[in-house]
């Protein structure tokens, strides 16, 4: 088990550096940075001097490097639109990104686990039939379209949430929180119903085919024989076979909920990472662009590592280790 | 067999609704098992083997249904009792072993779970007595160390040693009777004959019937007391196994029997039955065996043959009592 999360960190650093180099790359792509900082007066030897200050001389591979152990600190320089250090400006709307991202990721999990059992469970009942047809609006509508459907009911017409932004925060620390007051509570309602909708209805579909393929494996069939309960073999026995590939789609997932949260952060102008990165785009701001792609690689990382790690969890075949079958 | 016969089974039938009509898989099914006994079931695939024995245990799964006749466990009726009723009889009084060991088992959990649920759900039993229970079962089974093997999962014990432990299962609570379904056919052909021999012991000393589904007759011949011929969803001869294998009196038997090679005999060539088994929708209106069969007379194809007794066997052929020679 050990070489083994060494080898998933070690793939993990090389996904890590074959992204830095997209983003590394930006810089010389898109726009020219001297220009950009120093405005269109400037004279030629401003721009070498200021090129020379930035290291824009030295050769790509000794830029490349510093940039990289920039990167490892959490140094993306400034960004060009804001002149604020964009390691703050992610630190200020990190907070707001993560509580979006994995309060949607929980809700998407428990009630997608929980409804996709049920209809697997009770195949044919008209329950079951109501709710795998509203899964299918979750898979099939864009996500704007729900958030805006739900600003439309709960914000305009019943008036009972908020429309846009996070209400009001609690700062701990650096971390500002908007589960401590009442308005920040009320505030997520709705953008995190927004982007658990199709993760929930994802997961839901994935639980319910595992399950009812667990469900006509023979060991089912052999718990059945031993006369055990029908919902201690459901519950028990094929949950927990289920949940081996969902965890892998549901980790997966949570890495794109954090990641793409944008487009539910634009509709709901909710003060996110997102949001600030939909703005960086449309001034081409490098760095900020830059800083961001490198934070989506880490999370999808990351996320991956904590899956494969899930899996010794669940899956005993996997934890033995030395120990072997013994021969007969 | 002066006492009651553990098993009875009269007349069943069992039906397939399928969309173009309904298919008869068992047709009309009678025979008994006495107290202790072990028969053998014999027959090509899709006989109906399998299915008789999924029929007595009561998993026949949809679209299969049970139409007609009844089976009787101890003189109670069971093949009409209500769902949980059926689950208390199974594994209590019922005991199952499928064919293949390494899908029985649910493989995220230890044996000893498995063990100790099956035991708890039919004996009134505390966690560390059903423990215990099971360290004794692995010993009565041949598992070797089974205080540390019984927190071992199911990935690591060989495939002999798992159905040892699938074996160990179907008798936890003490059946009356094992539904054996060729629980050797999956195993390398060196375990196999410990795997008779351990379930021929067990049953023995405790006095457990078998019903042995088998393709092989080498089997049949070393365990069984009676042996059953079936052939497209019918009883074609069912007696004594040494006057079945010695004096066949059916002619798809003589033909299975023929085809056994024999070590003390020289013999050119197997005997073959030529043709198969007729699909369960095109079965003939006589014998089913006729358009097969080496002997058919007129009357097979009118007429369908019933049991009849024929020396110590009894037989469905016309011919049953016919004077005629046995090939050696």
């Amino acid at each position: 088990m050990f070489a083994y999360s060494i080898r998933s960190i070690a793939q993990g650093l090389l996904v890590l550096v074959a992204v830095a180099f997209i983003a590394f790359s930006m810089f010389r792509f898109v726009g020219d940075p001297v220009a950009n900082m120093l405005g269109q007066e400037a004279t030629l030897q401003d721009r070498q001097e200021l090129s020379e200050r930035l290291g824009l001389n030295d050769p790509w591979p000794v830029q490349f490097a510093q940039f990289i152990g920039n990167a490892a600190t959490g140094e993306f320089g400034v960004s060009y639109r804001q002149a604020r250090k964009v390691s703050d400006l992610i630190k200020e709307r990190l907070p707001a990104t993560v509580e979006l991202a994995v309060l949607s990721a929980l809700v998407a999990t428990f009630f997608g686990v929980l409804l996709g059992v049920y209809v697997a469970i009770n195949r044919t009942g008209f329950l079951s039939n109501a709710i795998m047809s509203i899964s299918l609006i979750g898979v099939s509508l864009p996500t704007f379209l729900i958030g805006i459907g739900l600003i439309y009911i709960f914000a305009v017409e019943l008036r009972w949430l908020p429309s846009f932004g996070r209400g009001e925060t609690v700062k701990i620390g650096w971390w500002s929180t908007g589960l401590l007051t009442e308005s920040g509570r009320k505030s997520l309602i709705m953008p995190v119903l927004t982007l658990a909708f199709f993760q929930l209805t994802l997961i839901m579909r994935l639980v319910r085919s595992e399950m009812l393929e667990v469900m006509r494996a023979d060991f089912i069939r052999f718990a059945r024989a031993r006369g055990l309960g029908e919902r201690v073999i459901e519950l028990r026995h094929a949950l927990r076979n289920t949940l081996v590939p969902v965890v892998t789609i549901a980790g997966l997932q949570l890495g794109s909920v954090i990641a793409f949260a944008i487009v539910t952060e634009t509709v709901f102008q909710w003060p996110g990472l997102g949001a600030l990165f939909v703005n960086a785009v449309q001034f081409a701001d490098v760095p900020v662009m830059a800083a961001y792609l490198m934070f989506v690689a880490a999370v999808f990382v990351i996320t991956n590592l904590i899956v494969d790690l899930l899996y010794f969890l669940l899956d005993p075949r996997l934890r033995t280790g030395g120990r072997t079958a013994k021969g007969h | 067999m002066t006492e009651k016969p553990v098993l009875e089974v009269k007349g069943l039938t069992l039906d397939f609704a399928t969309r173009r009509g309904t298919l008869r898989a068992l047709d009309g099914v009678s025979f008994t098992i006495g107290r202790g006994e072990v028969l053998g079931v014999v027959g090509e695939s899709g006989a109906g083997k399998s299915l008789t024995g999924t029929a007595i245990i009561g998993l026949v799964e949809r679209p299969g249904r049970i139409t007609g006749g009844e089976i009787r466990l101890n003189g109670q009726r069971i093949d009409n009792l209500p769902p949980k009723e059926m689950r208390a009889i199974r594994g209590r009084k019922i005991g199952m072993i499928f064919q293949d060991p390494l899908t029985s088992l649910n493989p995220v959990f230890r044996i000893g779970d498995q063990l100790t649920e099956t035991l708890q759900a039919h004996l009134p039993l505390s966690k560390a007595e059903a423990r215990q229970r099971a360290i004794e079962l692995l010993i009565e089974v041949g598992i070797p160390a089974p205080e540390k093997r019984i927190d071992g999962y199911p990935h690591e014990f060989s495939g002999g040693m798992r159905q040892r432990v699938v074996i160990a299962l179907a008798l936890a609570a003490g059946p009356d009777l094992i539904v054996a379904d060729e629980p050797t056919t999956a195993l390398d052909v060196s375990v196999q004959a410990q795997i008779i021999t351990l379930l021929k012991r067990l049953c023995r000393t405790r006095g457990t019937s078998v019903m042995l589904i088998t393709h092989d007759m080498g089997v049949i011949a070393e365990t069984a007391d009676r042996v059953a011929v079936m052939y497209a969803g019918r009883i074609a001869e069912i007696g004594p196994v040494a006057d079945v294998i010695r004096h066949p009196r059916h002619p798809y038997a003589r033909g299975l029997m023929g085809a056994i090679p024999a070590l003390d005999t020289r013999v050119k060539r197997l005997t073959q039955i030529s043709g198969s088994m007729p699909r369960l929708d095109s079965i003939p209106k006589g014998c089913a065996f006729q358009p097969r069969c080496t002997m058919a007379i007129p009357r097979c194809s009118l007429e369908r043959p019933e049991l009849v007794q024929a020396g110590a066997s009894r037989a469905a052929c016309w011919l049953a009592n016919a004077e005629t020679e046995v090939p050696a």
